[in-house]
């Protein structure tokens, strides 16, 4: 239902047009002109006005009305990965602000369909959330809205505990279990082959223990349930917790939702950046005429705009595809520039081989805002950027800038990046205690859980699970085990020896 | 237009606001924070627990990373401390709680439920006054654009199974024009009456601070509910220590004066300005007096009496004496009333020993529906 002015129609083919021949790949984009309401309502939605019924989407809804009513925010534009593409428009915006948006758009529409981390993401997404959302209906109108709510509820505190690496591999199928390893006898240790008069030096006693302990410890690994801290909690209790049919089936969609969303979180850097480099190239080179330039500044400047404390992703996008398009279209890559440490002539470097567009549409096919910030974030680029981390005086209270040094700036951004921000929280026993109890663990990469938080979700997952769950994590230095069994929470101090805390920490990083 | 799907759930959003409400009224009529946040006709409540919880990192991470210009040890450009005067706000950057906005009608709709206070029968004229048309009835005539399929289909459904049409084998229920039900305007009603609160407080030395924001608090309900029930309310102040005087919202909950209690000072004020400004055929008067219950003499402890009974009662709705417990008072004027009074529907008092004494006190006054 493409609604737009004859102007915007045209202004769309046009904008199109001129993607195509700068090489972007996009699907179709159905633009549609909607008022701040409609698309604060699309928007509550997550882009999609045929989800389920829930609260938590009302109140998103009034939480963007309010912003919008006092000016605090205002969307400009809305976009979907599926194909085809939809994007929204607002009415009110003048004609210089659309061109910018319907730019924006096709820049985010080809990052959708290139990057490799959306590759799996479903492109009829739309329809997909259409049925999920009649499913959920019928299942509210069987067993009631209040029930079925409750259910949503506990999934929705517990939906960021995915797998975001998993939509890549086929991890979902999950493999088939490997062959039980041949029961070791109990008092045969493999040797080497070794004759008798050499058999002492070859296989020593040590070496030998070191055999045994070895089986030891694989034979209580494949015991383990999981026999792998599995990352994908919602997964595992898909698979493994007591639910009712209908029950399962909500998990499952939300848990697809959910990996849906993910690679937009994984992505939010180069996606938003792309798209930023696109709006100025084309508004710039093409769409805007002199009378427009001042107005289109101003726009594009508030979405720069980089307040201290939040890193502005629009912002850091762009100026790392621009720094690497600079970069190799000067030739400033290879074993040559890699060998060189000399700062003058790594500044005066130019060696033009024009390589720099064909990099950038390289970056945006494979890399994410980890890989993406760890390759190309250089000690010239945090310079340039006067990039600096921050931190908590202790005395005044005051945020002061802590460090400018490069390796802290960068080891800084890829904390927050990891995982986006989430806590990476692993179930490690499913049969904790021998007592059919789920035990969970928090891998302490950069901060404390929230305990309080922590302890309430707990509650929604011994609902699910029906027995006693826990969750091992370590707060202020010390090894903390969290743990609701239906009637009370409690809190012991567990030492960081335990066996769970040690268990984990192999797995991607990410 | 049609019934848009965001308004489902907004609405089922503002139920559970209202549910959690419900549930934590004692807390947030005891907290008084919901008074301080008071505005035009919104109230923001605090609600962070209605947010999920997840698992998640502590909020304020201690370290980031930004851009700009500084040395090391410098602030961090930009942020809100480092305006002179701004101290330590707006600090917790990213931080926000929950809030909710809710209209005061509503609150009073939550407190009356919860209460189960009656709605207030107006004196006086009983105009009634026709609000707009809303399409709540229900007719048996109508175009069919206006059907009600669901009390339709229920009036096919009776009909079939009391005429022992029905087969629950083979559910099938066909309406006939009997069963037919449409939507119809109803004209909502409400009173044109008009009421006046009087709020009299002692504010003689023995009231403290923590009477007064009990009496605050109080008067925030008392003014919602009213609000509630009339169309049209007027709030008068008027404290007295060994004399009266009227004064505006804001003296009267913050003056603090000292000196001795004569009770009759207030009651007789409050007749002067009830004779010459609200009359009772037009008027529902309400007079609420606060104090630790001390007064002056017995002498005037009777001339109190006395001025109820000869005038301020005729005039008045209801009188309604709320005795807040400080460490000084006596409250010996509550037994005074309550021994004068005895079998009078048209005085109320109540004692309030705490903050958790002011919902029961609330019911005492306004369960009456007077």
């Amino acid at each position: 239902m493409a609604n737009l002015t004859p102007e915007l129609a045209r202004l769309r083919d046009e904008t199109c047009e001129l993607a195509r021949s700068y090489g972007l790949d996009c699907y179709d984009v159905i633009f549609e002109l909607v008022d701040h309401d409609e698309l604060n309502m699309v928007a509550s939605y997550g882009g999609f006005p045929v989800r389920y019924p829930h609260w938590r989407f009302g109140m998103e809804y009034e939480h963007l009305g309010k912003s919008y009513a006092w000016g605090l925010s205002k969307i400009y534009e809305l976009v979907v990965n599926n194909d085809p593409c939809y994007a929204y428009l607002m009415r009110s915006n003048s004609i210089t602000e659309q061109k910018l948006v319907m730019a924006h758009v096709y820049g985010h529409c080809d990052f959708f369909k290139n990057n490799a981390w959306f590759a799996r993401t479903s492109r009829k997404m739309m329809d997909e959330l259409a049925n999920h959302g009649a499913r959920i209906r019928r299942y509210m109108d069987r067993f009631g809205q209040g029930t079925v709510e409750d259910f949503i509820d506990v999934v929705h505190s517990l939906d960021n505990l995915i797998d975001p690496y998993a939509v890549l591999g086929q991890r979902l199928a999950a493999p088939a279990a490997p062959a039980a390893p041949p029961a070791a006898d109990a008092g045969e240790t493999p040797r080497l082959p070794a004759k008798d008069y050499m058999d002492r030096y070859i296989n020593p006693p040590a070496y030998l223990q070191r055999q045994q302990e070895r089986i030891r410890s694989e034979a209580a690994q494949a015991r383990r349930f999981p026999a792998r801290p599995e990352r994908d909690v919602l997964k595992f209790l898909l698979e493994h917790a007591p639910l009712e049919s209908w029950q399962q089936d909500v998990l499952a969609m939300l848990r697809d939702e959910a990996c849906y969303f993910a690679p937009q979180g994984m992505t939010k850097i180069m996606n938003e950046g792309w798209a930023v480099f696109w709006h100025s190239q084309l508004m710039t080179r093409h769409l805007c005429d002199a009378s427009e330039i001042v107005h289109y500044c101003d726009t594009h400047s508030g979405t720069l705009a980089t307040r201290p404390g939040q890193l502005n992703p629009y912002k850091l996008g762009v100026e790392l595809y621009r720094h690497v398009e600079e970069r190799w279209n000067k030739g400033r890559f290879g074993p040559e520039w890699m060998r060189c440490d000399d700062p003058e002539q790594r500044r005066a470097w130019n060696q033009p081989t024009g390589k720099g567009r064909e990099k950038v549409f390289e970056v945006r096919r494979v890399h994410d805002d980890i890989t993406f910030v760890d390759e190309f974030v250089t000690p010239e680029f945090a310079e340039e950027q006067k990039m600096f981390v921050y931190g908590r005086d202790q005395q005044t209270g005051q945020l002061v800038i802590v460090d400018r040094d490069y390796t802290k700036v960068k080891e800084q951004l890829l904390t927050a990046l990891t995982n986006f921000g989430n806590p990476i929280i692993r179930v490690v026993d499913g049969n904790h205690g021998n007592r059919g109890e789920l035990c969970l663990a928090h891998e302490w990469a950069s901060g404390d859980l929230q305990l309080d938080q922590a302890q309430e979700t707990l509650k929604g997952l011994q609902r699910l699970w029906g027995r006693p769950v826990h969750i091992e994590t370590i707060a202020e230095g010390k090894g903390r085990l969290l743990s609701f069994d239906g009637k009370e929470s409690k809190a012991q101090d567990v030492t960081a020896s335990h066996p769970a805390v040690g268990r984990v920490g192999f797995g991607k990083k990410g | 237009m049609p019934v848009r799907r965001i308004d489902q759930d907004h609405t089922r959003f503002r139920q559970i606001v209202d549910g959690r409400i419900k549930r934590d009224l004692k807390k947030f009529v005891s907290s008084g924070e919901l008074v301080g946040k008071q505005g035009d006709r919104f109230v923001t409540i605090p609600l962070p627990q209605i947010a999920l919880p997840r698992f998640r990192h502590g909020t304020n991470p201690s370290q980031g990373v930004g851009q700009g210009e500084g040395q090391p040890g410098q602030p961090a450009p930009g942020q809100q401390g480092d305006q002179p005067g701004a101290g330590q706000a707006g600090e917790e950057a990213g931080e926000h709680e929950l809030e909710v906005e809710v209209p005061i009608a509503d609150l009073a709709r939550i407190l009356g439920e919860e209460l189960e206070l009656p709605a207030i029968e107006p004196r006086g004229q009983k105009q009634l006054r026709t609000d707009g048309q809303r399409y709540s009835g229900i007719s048996r005539a109508g175009p069919n654009s206006l059907r009600h399929f669901k009390r339709t289909f229920r009036e096919a459904l009776k009909r079939q199974i009391a005429s022992g049409q029905y087969d629950p084998d083979r559910p099938l229920v066909v309406p006939i024009r009997e069963d037919m039900r449409f939507r119809a305007p109803k004209p909502t009603r409400q009173p044109e009456a008009s009421a006046v609160v009087v709020y009299m407080m002692d504010v003689s030395g023995s009231m403290g601070g923590e009477q007064k924001e009990i009496v605050r608090i109080e008067a925030f309900w008392i003014d919602a509910w009213l609000r509630h029930q009339y169309r049209n309310l007027e709030v008068r102040y008027i404290v007295h220590d060994a004399e009266a005087h009227e004064v505006d919202q804001h003296s009267f909950f913050h003056l603090k004066e000292s000196g001795g209690t004569k009770i009759s000072s207030a009651y007789e004020l409050c007749w002067e300005l009830v004779r010459d400004r609200y009359p009772a055929s037009e008027w529902n008067v309400y007079p609420f007096h606060f104090s630790d219950g001390d007064n002056w003499s017995s002498s005037d402890t009777t001339h109190c009496v006395k001025l109820l009974r000869d005038s301020l009662l005729p005039h008045c709705n209801q009188f309604c004496y709320g005795q807040v417990k400080s460490a000084y008072g006596s409250g010996q004027f509550k037994k005074d009333l309550d021994a004068a009074f005895r079998g009078e529907p048209k005085v109320v008092t109540s004692d309030i020993t705490d903050r958790d004494g002011i919902l029961p006190s609330i019911k005492a006054f306004l369960g009456k529906g007077r």
